[in-house]
């Protein structure tokens, strides 16, 4: 079984697109389930490092909060382009923050959020620094930047992966 | 575009409200695009877009579609996820080679790879040619 399903929940998620996109039948849950079949098989050939969840429970509470967030600052990216950046008196600028997070999934998953968050901006990861490179587009405080990703996004994050 | 006089009023609102909501924010998105002056602002105005832009019309089409064929429409929802996790890829390609440029120019806005400078500057106010 875990021969044909080396990962089981990307089986499930795409069975399941699968039936979202064609509709529920039973010929479409059968060539859903082929194709899930041939992607995972497929997927173990990259031999991809198996992503580790730790807490699952945690997630919900991302998922809420990061929500929040984009709906804020769609709101307040919206006015200051609209306000002309407070008429003028708005500066961006980088913010280098200093990360605790590797795991690679942990990462990308960081990405994602600041980059659909309008207002960041994931420019650089350096790995070795572990740092990550940020534009921000209304820069007031770089600590107070550096204190919301690593308090509201990456402890969470951690708890999750590490 | 007969179909939308069969969406009763209740739904309709909403719907409508969405899709205004999310070609609103689309559309300042776009004004932000052409009217910054630096490419590292650019990179931002187009996110409003792609997050509660793309939401929002995205809302209103599941909305719009399941009353009128009266079963949940869901597939839309894959549209959202898939802008959403693959933004990052081409924005940070497109900013990585920005801030490699900007480094081998000596650009002073775009903190150095050694000893940091203690505070990046702001956006220059010329901006650049694109």
């Amino acid at each position: 079984m875990s021969r044909l399903f080396p990962y089981p929940v990307l089986a499930a998620g795409l069975v399941l697109m699968w039936l979202v996109l064609n509709g529920f039948t039973p010929g479409h849950l059968v060539l859903g389930v082929a194709v899930s079949i041939v992607a995972g098989v497929s997927m173990s050939a990259l031999h991809p490092a198996k992503p580790r969840l730790r807490r699952w429970d945690r997630i919900p509470q991302l998922v809420a909060i990061v929500l929040y967030d984009i709906v804020r600052s769609n709101i307040a990216v919206a006015a200051l382009i609209l306000s002309n950046g407070r008429h003028g008196r708005r500066r961006s600028g980088f913010v280098e923050i200093p990360l605790t997070l590797r795991d690679p999934l942990g990462l990308a998953i960081l990405a994602i959020i600041i980059t659909a968050t309008p207002g960041t901006a994931w420019m650089q990861y350096d790995a070795r620094r572990e740092e990550v490179l940020l534009h921000v587009f209304d820069l007031v405080d770089e600590s107070a930047w550096v204190a919301l990703i690593k308090g509201r996004y990456e402890s969470l994050l951690l708890e999750i992966f590490e | 575009m007969t179909p939308m006089a069969e969406v009763p009023l209740w739904a309709a609102i909403p719907i409508a409200a969405l899709l205004l909501i999310g070609a609103g924010l689309t559309f300042i998105g776009s004004v932000g695009l052409m009217r910054l002056s630096s490419f590292y602002d650019r990179i931002h105005a187009p996110t409003l877009g792609s997050s509660w832009g793309t939401a929002g019309i995205v809302m209103a089409s599941m909305g719009y579609f399941s009353v009128l064929q009266g079963r949940p429409v869901l597939h839309e929802f894959l549209l959202g996820v898939f802008v959403t996790v693959t933004t990052p890829v081409t924005l940070t390609l497109l900013a990585r080679a920005a801030v490699f440029r900007d480094r081998t120019e000596g650009n002073p806005d775009v903190p150095a790879r050694e000893p940091l400078p203690p505070a990046a500057g702001a956006a220059p106010a010329d901006g650049e040619p694109s």
